[in-house]
């Protein structure tokens, strides 16, 4: 009895707290641990002491949201336009990012875009007439996540445009994102000039038939396998889908060309997605939304399912507390920033692309990237301990999407807010800045920490389901 | 001008904060300095330093402040900016050990399976749960961390005593472990006699005199000051025994603490009753037949202490022990003689300086048999409690590791500063025969302790040639700090170097009899 067992091994310590007591205990040659430790969210205990009491609870449901995000099924089963398929989609109704928005808190690129969707769908001809349409409540707005749709940055949709749509075959649920614009002046970044719209209505008449044509061909595609492979080609699907783009290009090219009469319009379509590394984008965000969407509203769980950002607002939602939104400020980025720019020109983090963390890619697979680390300024040692910090407030582990370098284990799956509170660290994001004015662009990218706000008021969020 | 720069969810550990914050208070044009995290406690220290501004309301715990002030509002930035480089620097010196540091518990557990003992150091008020966690992983705990409520306290004791574990502290300082050294501890040599300490600065004591004896350590449990008191119910001492009594490795038990509680020493009285291994006991300040009545040696200091062990692990008779202690005290006369020659007429008080808070109360209680008055932060008879632990008073000893001193400070066994600082004070007061002091070596303490005082010393011997610097050495010849190398050097510049801290106290008591004459 008594501590028997102690004394006759060799110790083997945890240090929590002063690193020096870690470095004399190197020096002599002991096992020693050190845990990075940072305080607890700075929430209400009584709230912790519910979710602890309820622990057995909300583990279950977890389990069970764990268990349909790793089912789902994700394929890209056609393209449409977005009055026909989006849910709820009406003529005067713009789609953007992140939490729910009023037209008086739109910032700078997320006004450009709503502007540029106006003059797109013909409502107005320019910036003065089409501010005034989306000032007057003529024009209502809606966050792309409450109508099964994403969109990166300012994401906005509006009727007339196509979208890709997917479908979780697992079950049964379907998710919609515009076709990406590449870089330079696009809506995305709140471009609104001729060269934007000359370029979505080239979508909407060549890129977009086109395509649809070609995946009708093939009749589906097998997203969450193109992922899978390209984060063994060093993408992470959210800053760097090179190696995925590369992937869809190998799988719809030859369709292309099968299907499509017109050899100007077949390279014109080729050339543009070859172009563009970042083509996939709009296909690994919607992968997210249909395979999350999916674990909407399994009750006492505490998993994030939607986790974005309006450049106003940084918002979420978990599986548990149904259509409820916990927002908090989105923040200013500490980025590595392009020559020329700086933090002040920077806007608020923005767009629905942290579905990707959601799932269990973008930052929380950053280790199977290290490129894109290097791109933001750090090391490929930085990538691998990015990955690993994220398993701390991860539910469980991936089992299709894996990192080479960690022995393929399965990427940090399904963000569990209790542990977000609990470790005080939140998902990192890896994402790019906007300019905080439309239409100039991207000005710099980084892999950001969440906000602590929205995941607190989470937490309170699911508690306050439990004294029910 | 005051300003400031808050990083929003920045977490720095106290210890680093307090490195960086030294580091500014040097740099040019910074009249005063701090970097903290914005809890509760640090913004009431930031009122009283006049560093606060209202803006700070706002942020919390999570939350990095960086207060400096200065008369020179142009250089600001670029100090800002050599703050920024400090904490990088520190934070890179972390991250730079290329491999992953988990940031829980229970990942550092999963990267090191085998984890069987969690040293937890982390700010009070968050020590509590995580010692729980390590306790229900089924790790033994030692919490170095102190403002842990009581009620937490008893809470994890019960939880430890139940499952068979661990559980020193919290405000446990000193633990050593199958031979190895926890926090502030020495490298002792391995051996048969086994501690349990409710005191820190007394195991170190204790243990380096076994060790420097040419003994050795089994085991070195310590329990935290508060374990012996009525509510914690000497729970971990108990079960400490308990341990020790069943370790084939340990022939004899040392027990060192202050007086516990009456209700305690009965309990611990008829533990020892069942225990056929020897029993040493050292209760600072306590009527030694109380524990004698269940068949423990009583030992009056910690070094007696230690002799006695090792008396007894050596199977010497022990009443050697006694006689060797008188003869070393007839010996001292020449010392004694020497010294008072030195001091001037007119300069009669001791005035001790400790970095160790046993050792203080130790001299305390070897003083006290001298029927003087002696002052201290640490008084047991509150008529003798310093009025502000900042001014000496008559014959004074003070603990500069107490709360008024080391609130936003490193501890003064890393820090000398402020002990520096008041040694220079005793020096220019007239009044001062003897300035008494410890030094404390071993992991956790200043790993050059010499290059810290030696300097003060010489000064406070040009202020005033004519005091007395008498000071004892705890340590061994194998801690990281070179012992007999510090003791020579000090001796050499007419420090007089006690082996133990009671032969310290025994002598200025020698020297205080005489002059006062």
């Amino acid at each position: 009895m008594g501590f028997k067992k102690l004394f006759g091994e060799k110790i083997e310590v945890v240090n929590v707290g002063l690193d020096s007591f870690k470095d004399d205990l190197e020096k002599q040659g002991e096992k020693v641990v050190n845990v990075d430790w940072t305080p607890p969210a700075n929430i209400d205990d009584k709230i912790l002491q519910i979710l602890k009491k309820n622990k057995a609870k909300i583990d279950i449901a977890n389990e069970k949201v764990l268990e349909i995000i790793l089912n789902g099924k994700p394929y890209l089963v056609g393209l449409d336009i977005a009055r026909n398929v989006i849910p709820g989609m009406k003529e005067n109704l713009l789609l953007h990012s992140g939490p729910p928005l009023t037209w008086d808190r739109v910032c700078g690129p997320m006004k450009g875009a709503m502007i540029g969707a106006i003059i797109y769908e013909g409502r107005a001809k320019n910036f003065e007439e089409a501010e005034k349409l989306a000032a007057s409540g003529e024009f209502i707005f809606s966050p792309c996540h409450e109508h099964e749709t994403v969109g990166p940055m300012a994401g906005v949709v509006s009727a007339s445009m196509p979208v890709f749509v997917l479908k979780n075959e697992e079950y049964g649920n379907y998710a919609y994102c515009t076709l990406n614009e590449g870089l330079g002046k696009v809506l995305r970044y709140g471009a609104y000039d001729n060269e934007t719209i000359e370029r979505l209505k080239w979508i909407e008449n060549e890129l977009y038939p086109t395509l649809k044509n070609a995946v009708e061909y093939l009749g589906k595609i097998d997203l969450k396998n193109i992922i899978a492979q390209a984060l063994h080609m060093g993408d992470e699907v959210h800053n760097r889908n090179r190696a995925a783009t590369s992937l869809f290009y190998r799988t719809i090219a030859p369709a292309i060309v099968q299907t499509c009469d017109e050899k100007n319009v077949t390279a014109k379509v080729l050339n543009f997605i070859n172009g563009n590394d970042h083509f996939f984008l709009n296909l690994s965000m919607p992968v997210g939304k249909v395979t999350l969407d999916a674990a909407r509203n399994i009750d006492n769980s505490s998993i994030v399912v939607a986790m974005c950002r309006n450049g106003t607002d940084f918002g979420l939602q978990l599986a548990g507390t149904k259509d409820s939104w916990f927002v908090g400020e989105a923040l200013v980025p500490d980025a590595l920033y392009f020559p020329g720019f700086t933090k002040e020109d920077a806007n608020p983090d923005i767009g629905d692309s942290s579905i990707t963390e959601t799932v269990g890619l973008g930052g929380f697979a950053i280790a199977a990237s290290p490129a894109i680390v290097q791109f933001v300024g750090g090391t490929a040692n930085d990538a691998v301990n990015y990955t690993l910090a994220m398993y701390e407030i991860a539910f469980g582990e991936n089992n299709m999407y894996q990192i080479p370098y960690l022995n393929f284990r399965g990427t940090p799956t399904g963000i569990d807010v209790t542990k977000v509170v609990e470790k005080g660290l939140t998902p990192f994001i890896d994402t790019g800045v906007a300019h905080k004015d439309p239409g100039i662009g991207q000005v710099g990218a980084g892999v950001l920490s969440a906000p602590m706000d929205p995941f607190i008021k989470a937490a309170i969020g699911l508690a306050e389901q439990f004294k029910k | 001008m005051i300003k400031s720069i808050v990083k929003k969810g920045e977490y720095f550990d106290s210890v680093s904060l307090m490195i960086v914050g030294k580091d500014i208070a040097l740099m040019d044009y910074v009249l005063d300095a701090t970097v903290v995290m914005a809890t509760q406690e640090n913004k009431s220290i930031l009122k009283t330093a006049g560093l606060y501004l209202d803006e700070f309301e706002e942020y919390d715990d999570t939350d990095l402040l960086i207060v400096v002030k200065s008369d020179h509002e142009e250089k600001l930035d670029e100090i800002f900016k050599n703050v920024d480089n400090l904490l990088i620097e520190i934070r890179n010196k972390k991250d730079d050990q290329g491999t992953f540091n988990p940031r829980s518990l229970e990942t550092a557990i999963q990267i090191q399976p085998e984890s069987n003992l969690a040293l937890i150091s982390l700010a009070g008020r968050y020590a509590g749960a995580e010692a729980m966690k390590a306790l229900q992983k089924g790790l033994n705990v030692m919490l170095f961390s102190d403002n842990v409520s009581i009620e937490t306290e008893i809470e994890l004791k019960k939880y430890a005593v139940e499952n068979n574990l661990l559980m020193m502290g919290p405000d446990c300082g000193t633990a050593i472990i199958n031979g190895v050294p926890l926090a502030f501890s020495n490298a002792v040599h391995k051996g048969d006699i086994g501690i349990i300490a409710a005191s820190g600065t007394g195991l170190q004591e204790v243990s380096s005199i076994i060790s420097e004896e040419g003994f050795g350590i089994s085991q070195a449990i310590g329990t935290g000051g508060r374990d012996i008191k009525e509510q914690v119910g000497g729970m971990m001492f108990i079960s400490a025994l308990d341990a020790l009594k069943n370790d084939e490795n340990t022939e004899v038990i040392v027990l060192v603490s202050k007086p516990p509680h009456p209700a305690v020493l009965k309990k611990i009285n008829e533990k020892l009753k069942k225990i056929s291994k020897p029993i040493v006991s050292v209760f600072l300040g306590a009527n030694s037949n109380l524990i004698k009545e269940s068949g423990a040696f009583a030992a009056e200091t910690l070094e007696e202490a230690a002799l006695l062990a090792c008396a007894i692990s050596s199977k010497v008779e022990i009443s050697k022990v006694s006689k060797y202690l008188e003869e070393r005290s007839k010996s001292y006369e020449k010392i004694v003689t020497n010294e008072v020659k030195k001091i001037s007429s007119g300069r009669k008080y001791i005035r001790g300086l400790f970095s160790g808070g046993t050792l203080c109360d130790e001299t305390q209680l070897i003083l006290k048999n001298n029927s003087e008055n002696i002052f201290s932060n640490r008084a047991t008879d509150e008529k003798f409690a310093l009025t502000d632990s900042w001014l000496s008073k008559e014959h004074t000893l003070v603990d500069l590791g107490e709360d008024e001193f080391t609130v936003g400070r490193l501890h003064p066994m890393m820090d000398f500063d402020l002990r520096n600082k008041r040694i220079l004070q005793e020096a220019r007061d007239e009044e001062t025969a003897v300035i008494l002091f410890d030094l404390v070596l071993g992991y956790g303490a200043n790993i050059d302790p010499l290059n810290e005082i030696l300097p003060i010393i010489i000064k406070a011997q040009k202020i005033a040639p004519d005091i007395s610097f008498i000071c004892s050495v705890t340590g061994t010849e194998q801690d990281p700090q070179n012992r007999s190398m510090i003791i020579q050097t000090l001796e050499k510049n007419g420090v007089i170097v006690m082996p133990s801290n009671a032969a310290a106290a025994e002598v200025v008591k020698l020297i205080i009899k005489k002059i006062n004459k």
